[in-house]
């Protein structure tokens, strides 16, 4: 199933596997969403996921995430079989998901968004206050060490541009201790520049140690990316690339099923 | 030749453009600050028309009669800001006010009764919270059918007539005072701080807020909207249960009447204040000013003799002023 014997993680245990899902499936009501699908993410690494509409890969990720519960399968982090119940469970064991929609409130300034739901407090007396100074100064450090462009922390997320948004999310998700960020399309909606910047933050992401999920439509940006490729198909990952030892053309020829893996 | 028009244009293309900026300026900094402005507005308007108006008697009575409306006005701007409304408000205040009155005319103390009155107005806020947050009924339906459920209760529970209240504690709440502050604006001031203090200083202000501005995301982060739905509905009920216990003193007594002007104005102060009815812009020193402006505006009225029944007409056009104003607030 796998293309180089190298990528195997059984074949191979001495690479740095920090991710294994292994032969997960998942059924909505008749409907094989994915049918033994198993992938491998290494540490350090863009890993990304290519496929037709349909081919499962939006539920794989959702199945890491902890959105869904696979019905069969197992996953394997940093050495350890885990189960997600919920995404909650997934975020604390150190895999963080950027959804499309982003999930900023754009009334709410960066910081305040930075960290909605795990807020920085300080004992005053009896009660909790917010520790604004301290979660202004951490959210600010994380962005200007991730992103060019970094809006300033005290800025409404209203007033940010795409790619800003975008780079507020990440750097969100990457604040959370996480091992592995999962980024579904990141830079849909972008523009040329903006895309440009989203990507060097991912890049920026990567040379820091966390291992990126990238699901993408992008051919050329998932070359310009990705260090290694898993191409789904019908609920299956039918193959796995290295970047540097495939082409567009082969890609595009896997995804479609005119070349066998 | 054609250099000197040339220059003299683009050293006038500034001085054009600098009054149009300047003006924009102005709008969204009168919208911002309506309610602040059109308070001074009205207090240099009224003082001028009635010299009553400014002396320290009045303002003592003006700050004593705003009391309830800033208590009702800070309780509804934390329904606002998370994108709800809470028409059963002064609904709510007239039936804790009537299960104080029954509390205190059945021997009860003080303290018990005003504890009563508070657990009263708060039950309608429970049901509130859990009607919109859990059973997911629109706000406004939901506290539409409260208000007419908690204003039939205050008229079955105290058969509609008025409980006199002779109590020595309520009557220095009315009547002590500190300076020109009276203990029921002492008290609405305590609370406008307190609330100030949660819903920009506190995990759960940031998280009604992040409720009101975006419940989705908010939920993805981890937060519970159905959790925070209702505890503001309780307490915005529960300050309207505080409030009842001035209106008891204020009258002398727990009146089953039906306080309408008081739901209104508790909106139109929000309104006046810039809070956006939309939720998740969260301001608290606005709607008080917006009360203050509100209760200034009737005081003033009276004072120059105008009729009661001009009062609301007047409020309404402030109102829709307001409005209108806070469509060139920043974005």
């Amino acid at each position: 199933m796998t293309t180089s014997p190298s990528l195997s993680p059984v074949s191979n245990p001495g690479a740095d596997v920090l991710l294994t899902a292994e032969n997960i499936t998942k059924s909505f009501g008749g409907i094989h969403a994915l049918k033994s699908a198993s992938i491998t993410m290494r540490r350090g690494e863009i890993t990304a996921l290519i496929g037709d509409n349909g081919a499962g890969k939006s539920t794989l990720v959702r199945c890491l995430s902890g959105i869904h519960k696979p019905d069969s399968g197992t996953i394997t982090l940093d050495g350890e079989q885990v189960v997600f119940e919920t995404p909650h469970h997934a975020s604390q064991s150190g895999i963080e998901t950027v959804h499309q929609n982003l999930a900023l409130v754009e009334e709410l300034a960066v910081w305040q968004n930075f960290f909605l739901g795990r807020e920085l407090t300080r004992r005053l007396g009896l009660i909790r206050t917010l520790d604004r100074k301290a979660m202004k100064a951490h959210a600010a450090e994380l962005l200007q060490d991730l992103a060019v462009n970094a809006p300033s922390v005290t800025s409404k997320v209203r007033r940010l541009s795409g790619g800003q948004r975008q780079a507020v999310a990440i750097a969100r998700a990457a604040g959370r201790n996480s091992k592995i960020v999962i980024m579904d399309e990141p830079t849909a909606a972008l523009g040329v520049q903006e895309t440009a910047r989203v990507e060097h933050v991912i890049n920026t992401l990567r040379d820091s140690g966390v291992a990126v999920l990238l699901i993408s439509h992008n051919f050329d940006q998932v070359m310009r990316l990705a260090d290694h490729i898993w191409v789904m198909r019908a609920g299956v990952a039918v193959a796995g690339r290295r970047a540097s030892a495939t082409s567009g053309d082969e890609l595009v020829a896997l995804i479609t099923g005119a070349r066998a893996a | 030749m054609p250099t000197p028009p040339g220059s003299r244009a683009s050293t006038k293309a500034p001085h054009r453009m600098a009054p149009m900026l300047a003006n924009i300026r102005e709008l969204s900094f009168w919208a911002e600050n309506a309610a602040s402005i059109g308070l001074v507005a009205l207090v240099i308007v009224f003082s001028f028309l009635s010299p009553a108006f400014l002396t320290l008697g009045n303002i003592r009575a003006m700050l004593i009669a705003a009391a309830i409306l800033v208590i009702l006005a800070v309780a509804q701007a934390f329904v606002i800001t998370t994108g709800g409304i809470d028409l059963s408000i002064s609904a709510t205040m007239t039936l804790g006010a009537v299960g104080f009155g029954l509390s205190w005319s059945a021997g009860r103390g003080f303290v018990i009764s005003t504890v009563i009155g508070i657990l009263t107005a708060a039950l309608v806020g429970l049901v509130n919270g859990l009607l919109i947050a859990r059973g997911k009924v629109t706000d406004f339906i939901a506290t539409l059918a409260t208000l007419s459920v908690a204003t039939g209760l205050a008229l079955i529970l105290s058969d509609g007539k008025p409980i006199a209240v002779n109590s020595s504690q309520l009557l220095r709440l009315t009547t002590g005072s500190i300076g020109i502050f009276g203990y029921p604006i002492i008290l609405a001031a305590v609370i406008g701080a307190v609330a100030w203090f949660v819903m920009f200083r506190t995990r759960f202000g940031l998280h009604v807020q992040a409720v009101g501005g975006n419940d989705e995301s908010a939920i993805a982060n981890g937060i519970s909207a159905v959790r925070v739905r209702i505890a503001t509905y309780l307490i915005a009920a529960g300050l309207a249960g505080v409030a009842a216990l001035l209106l008891v003193a204020r009258i002398g007594a727990a009146e089953p009447a039906i306080n309408t002007q008081y739901l209104l104005n508790s909106i139109a102060a929000v309104v006046l204040g810039g809070v956006s009815l939309t939720g998740g812009k969260a301001k608290i020193v606005g709607p008080i000013v917006g009360a203050l402006l509100l209760t200034a505006l009737t005081n003033g009225l009276t004072l120059l003799g105008v009729s009661q029944f001009y009062q609301p007409l007047a409020v309404g056009i402030v109102v829709v002023l307001a409005a209108l104003l806070t469509r060139f607030q920043k974005k």
